[in-house]
């Protein structure tokens, strides 16, 4: 076996496209995933048109509302074009120089002093979105969406401050500003307790104080209810606290996990092409023949090309995550579960490679056959079970068992950042998909002795 | 020719591809420094003969034995060497894998022996067809095997590289190898073989030498079973026209 793998290490530095695309390919893709995770996100440009300025002010009870920097809060996540009218904003988005326009109208103010004070306004901003291209336009959206719910809600929390100061005052006393005047207000409490008083000094019999019994008897409702009011309402600005729990699988890191997805991706290409092709050359070459007539036996060629193409899969893989670990942040002290994680994958990413190389036959066809393998079984393990009905769900999950790639994907993910329990598993997966597949390679090195 | 005194003895070799019989109970015995030839139209099984005898298919019945325990030499049709290798590191590879005891010495001897010492450092893929097929001939002969099987050795070469391969043929034979070759040229045949073996849909039709085969056809030892020639069968004597006709005459 020793010389075999000295030859087809001749071979592949004799091949220096196909050996330089193998050390390229894994390091342009760190790269690339580097600077994708460690760039802040992109901006997208919007056209704006603001009627209202930038120092606007409007009064809600006692609180003071500027409502020109909430506005401006919309801007922060797009890279705004402000345009002097909404037909100049909605002109850029047709014309293709913004995915996007915000029209914030004049009467925006009015309109939300209109729905605080009598509930009847209907605050209204306007978003023009450029639908010929639905991932930008969902770019576009996302981020002003996510905007505009922030403002709103910064409101709604302004509104219910007013409301609920205003309320205790009704309740305690204190003094509301109306039309920049100082309002004294008794309170119900105070209220409450001056009636009580003046219900001692009446006659148990005397009309009046049966009357002023009543008043007390509304206000004590009054304040009980009022009194359950005030915590009601301000929930009413975070509804719902969600607490966070993941009860099974793992929490690893999205950057970690885009880490290992690249990782997988790369180990797959290198280990199935390689081993693929290594075995489609004896064929092509004509020497399957006349290396296993004593020379070699069928299964040490086949555990030779599939321990080139793995070791070399799993190297360019490591290079890779080291060169990605500069930009985000992988444990290197689980680094021995990295290289038993990466080298169990890439066996069975090699064991796949020697099937089909075995069914190919030809190097061309072996390659393209291992290209075509490749992309749809990463993409069917990357769809979420979960996102599909349930006839696809079960076809999806066959899929992802019978294929290394998301057994690879588990055990890889899990030794960057996963537990360390989690791994055992996917990697029993891997070592079952090997001895399958490699079985699979054998029966179809029958071809090539027919051939 | 004893048995007993056979390089290579094969009795009643056939294999069979499912219900197809590829080659069916072929016998012969090759003495040392014999050339045979074996010849028959597309399709005959001369293939099949020579990978059942060089180990690459297992026959379905019959046997094979060798006076030398020794594996035979085996040049296969189509050129079995690595074109990203030079002669040499190709050569080294199968010195090695036949666990030679000085893989280097055996390379160093078939350079030399196939007059290749000049290109050694160069990729197989390279060289011309002439020289790629004394590579594959030479990887063969590494083993200082006693029996040589060569499928149709000559069959992509120009005729001055086939006289030098014959050259080289005939020399192994001279140190007393046998030699086994299919061909299409029948002319070869007839030329460098003491004997031939005729092949028709996997049948031993014919063993003997060319003279033979062509008093066979002339009617001296079976005249009722050969048909009279075609208008293009050319004149009577020659050694390919007699074997078209021996073909005819038994329905091939």
């Amino acid at each position: 076996m020793r010389w075999l793998l000295v030859k087809d290490l001749q071979i592949l530095r004799r091949s220096p496209l196909q050996a330089g695309v193998l050390v390229v390919y894994p390091i342009a893709i760190a790269l690339m995933i580097g600077f994708a995770l460690s760039s802040p996100p992109g901006r997208p440009t919007v056209a704006i048109y603001s009627g209202i300025p930038t120092s606007k002010v409007i009064h809600l009870g006692s609180t003071r509302v500027d409502v020109g920097s909430l506005a401006e809060q919309l801007f922060t996540s797009v890279r705004p074009l402000r345009e002097p009218s909404p037909e100049a904003a909605i002109a850029q988005v047709r014309d293709g120089h913004a995915l996007a326009a915000l029209i914030i109208p004049d009467d925006l103010t009015s309109e939300i002093e209109s729905l605080v004070t009598s509930g009847t306004g209907t605050p209204t901003v306007q978003v023009v979105l450029n639908g010929s291209n639905p991932l930008e336009r969902q770019f576009a959206e996302q981020a002003l969406q996510s905007r505009i719910a922030q403002a709103e809600q910064a409101l709604s929390k302004l509104v219910l401050k007013v409301a609920l100061g205003d309320l205790q005052v009704v309740l305690g006393g204190g003094s509301v500003n109306l039309l920049n005047r100082q309002i004294p207000l008794l309170g119900l409490q105070r209220s409450r307790t001056i009636l009580g008083a003046q219900i001692a000094t009446h006659p148990g019999d005397a009309a009046l104080r049966r009357a002023l019994g009543q008043v007390v008897n509304f206000a004590n409702l009054a304040i009980d209810g009022l009194t359950f009011a005030g915590p009601v309402l301000g929930s009413i600005g975070t509804p719902v606290t969600v607490q966070q729990t993941v009860v099974a699988g793992r929490s690893t890191p999205t950057d970690s996990y885009a880490v290992a997805i690249a990782a997988v991706v790369s180990l797959m290409f290198v280990a199935l092409l390689l081993a693929a092709g290594l075995l489609a050359l004896e064929g092509s070459e004509h020497a399957y023949p006349r290396l296993v007539r004593g020379l070699v036996a069928p299964e040490a060629l086949l555990a030779e090309k599939i321990l080139l193409a793995s070791a070399c899969a799993a190297a360019v893989t490591l290079v890779m995550a080291a060169i990605v670990s500069s930009f985000v942040s992988l444990d290197w002290g689980r680094f021995e579960l990295w290289v038993v994680s990466i080298a169990l994958a890439g066996l069975a990413f090699g064991s796949l490679g020697v099937a089909l190389g075995g069914l190919a036959r030809e190097v061309a066809g072996a390659s393209l056959l291992a290209f075509l393998c490749s992309l749809p079984v990463a993409f069917v393990a990357l769809v979420p079970s979960t996102s599909v009905s349930g006839g696809v769900e079960d076809v999806l999950k066959v899929v992802s068992f019978v294929f290394p790639f998301k057994a690879g994907l588990d055990a890889v993910s899990n030794a960057f950042s996963g537990t360390p329990t989690g791994i055992v598993l996917p990697l029993l997966h891997l070592v079952v998909l090997t001895v399958v597949y490699a079985a699979g390679a054998r029966l179809a090195l029958r071809r090539f002795a027919a051939a | 020719m004893t048995v007993a005194a056979a390089a290579l003895d094969v009795v009643g070799l056939t294999r069979c591809f499912g219900s197809r019989m590829a080659v069916r109970d072929v016998g012969f015995a090759l003495e040392r420094g014999e050339k045979l030839a074996i010849i028959g139209p597309n399709g005959a099984g001369k293939t099949t003969l020579l990978s059942m005898l060089a180990g690459v298919l297992v026959p379905t019945s019959g046997a094979i034995n060798r006076a030398v325990e020794r594996p035979c030499g085996w040049v296969p049709q189509q050129q079995a060497v690595y074109s990203k290798l030079s002669v040499a590191e190709n050569l080294r590879l199968f010195a090695r894998l036949e666990r030679l005891a000085d893989p280097d010495a055996a390379v160093a001897r078939m350079l030399a022996q196939t007059g290749l010492e000049d290109r050694a450092q160069e990729q197989v893929g390279r060289l011309s067809g002439g020289n790629q097929q004394r590579v594959n001939v030479a990887i063969g002969l590494l083993a200082d095997p006693a029996v040589l099987l060569l499928d149709e050795p000559t069959a992509s070469l120009d005729p001055r590289q086939r006289a030098r391969l014959w050259e080289l043929i005939s020399a192994l034979a001279g140190e007393g190898r046998c030699v086994l070759y299919s061909t299409h040229a029948v002319t070869e045949a007839e030329r460098y073989a003491d004997r031939v073996l005729v092949l028709g849909d996997g049948e031993q039709l014919f063993l003997g030498t060319p003279t033979e085969l062509e008093e066979v056809v002339a009617g001296d030892l079976a005249p009722s079973a050969i048909a009279p020639p075609g208008p293009s069968d050319g004149p009577a004597g020659d050694f390919e026209t007699a074997f078209v006709q021996f073909l005819r005459a038994r329905g091939h």
